[in-house]
């Protein structure tokens, strides 16, 4: 890059930066996945194009209510989270918010949340709970805006172009000191749904916290996650989608692909770095560069799924 | 001394017996004051309070990320508490309570009553 170069075109050669990252991280799970920046496709519609047809957009910790220093405004970077994908050149077919739609699970968040994601030109929605959308002893709130699809129990499966998508709750049966948890009664629900299905079709499963061992001192773990993924282990694409750290960690482990979102509200420290998961007080020129969404596309040749992300730098 | 008195001292003698319905007699007594449990850094301090039984315990969020104050049997659940919010549970019975936040499990702590 010459002193030369623009601020914009340096901006698109840092994107394209933060590409390449990705897109070497995902050659090296046998190079199916072809990951493209959600910001550059909508200005390069043959690269996006190229890249498949967007699946899904994953929004994730809105936070909607959260009103301190790390970002007073979370309307607002929402807002633009919106605007992002309604601006991408082909519509995606549907959108998943992992979970942490609201920060204290009070109606009246719940309310605005639900107005602005109306907002999205793509309707599908679908959602699963984070532990800040159930603070409220019997979960009334968000099971009575979002639990009409899976009889008030949180979570839930469907099927969209050949993909499964399997949407889950790890927030629900916390112990003292422990990590999230699935429990029996999901996990023997997981397994029923899954049986039977080819093991070509691919995958997608969705919840709010990590379902593999970010960082077990902060609670960035799923107890009972890998008896989940001995239930995943056979089918040839699996993409694990999660929020609640407010970052981007992916690790591949196989065929299994697991992939946090950023946060659209604020983000949070390095694991391990601070007193806590808390919000992380930064610049204001700095924050968008830290929020963001995901888009997930179908990649026909292989047939496979490709992920890329977005912020609202 | 007046029966109400003499109950009361009677009452205490037995909740260091043990007697969980002794204690509750002396909680009408002999009311004890309210204790402060904070919540800061992502830790409950102090993360283990004893108590007299009758006591009120009131938890105190210092943090800028809520917490919330779950009992593990199901006694006593707060709902997300913001920065500055608190929340009070009367203990009446003497017994090991332990709790945790429902937003941060990893945070953990015990209220024994005596």
């Amino acid at each position: 890059m010459s002193d030369q170069t623009s601020p914009k075109s340096r901006r698109e050669a840092l994107r394209c930066m933060a590409f390449g990252g990705a897109g070497t991280l995902f050659a090296l799970a046998g190079g199916v996945f072809t990951p493209v920046d959600l910001a550059v496709a909508a200005t390069d519609r043959q690269r996006a194009a190229r890249a498949g047809k967007p699946l899904f957009v994953q929004i994730s910790d809105t936070h909607i209510g959260f009103n301190k220093e790390a970002n007073p405004d979370v309307g607002g970077t929402l807002a633009r989270s919106i605007g992002l994908v309604n601006a991408m050149p082909e519509q995606p077919a549907l959108i998943i918010h992992t979970g942490d739609i609201t920060h204290l699970s009070k109606p009246a968040e719940f309310d605005v949340a639900q107005q602005m994601l109306a907002g999205l030109k793509t309707a599908e929605l679908h959602t699963v709970p984070g532990e800040h959308d159930t603070t409220d002893p019997t979960v009334t709130e968000y099971l009575n805006r979002f639990g009409k699809n899976s009889d008030n129990r949180g979570y839930y499966s469907f099927d969209h172009a050949g993909v499964h998508f399997v949407a889950l709750v790890n927030v629900l049966q916390f112990k003292p000191g422990g990590l999230g948890t699935l429990g029996p009664e999901q996990l023997a629900w997981v397994s029923g749904d899954l049986k039977g299905r080819s093991a070509s079709t691919p995958i997608v499963v969705f919840a709010h916290m990590p379902l593999w061992s970010v960082y077990e001192p902060w609670g960035w773990g799923t107890g009972d996650a890998p008896q989940l993924l001995t239930l995943l282990r056979r089918f040839g694409s699996v993409t694990v989608l999660n929020g609640h750290i407010h970052q981007i960690v992916q690790k591949v482990e196989g065929n299994v692909t697991f992939h946090t979102a950023r946060s659209t509200a604020y983000p949070q420290p390095v694991a391990g770095v601070g007193a806590g998961p808390g919000p992380l007080k930064v610049p204001a020129d700095q924050l968008p560069a830290m929020l963001g969404v995901t888009s997930v596309s179908v990649v026909r040749h292989p047939r496979s799924l490709a992920l890329s992300d977005a912020t609202l730098a | 001394m007046s029966l109400r008195r003499l109950l009361s001292v009677s009452a205490m003698v037995t909740v260091l017996q043990g007697s969980p319905l002794a204690t509750e007699a002396t909680a009408v007594a002999s009311p004890a004051p309210s204790t402060i449990v904070v919540a800061k850094d992502f830790m409950f301090a102090p993360a283990s309070l004893t108590v007299r039984a009758g006591s009120t315990v009131t938890w105190t969020n210092s943090d800028d990320e809520p917490h919330s104050v779950v009992g593990e049997a199901g006694l006593f659940r707060s709902g997300a508490l913001d920065t500055g919010e608190s929340f009070s549970f009367r203990f009446d019975r003497p017994g090991t309570y332990r709790y945790t936040c429902s937003i941060h499990p990893r945070m953990v702590g015990t209220i024994v009553v005596e």
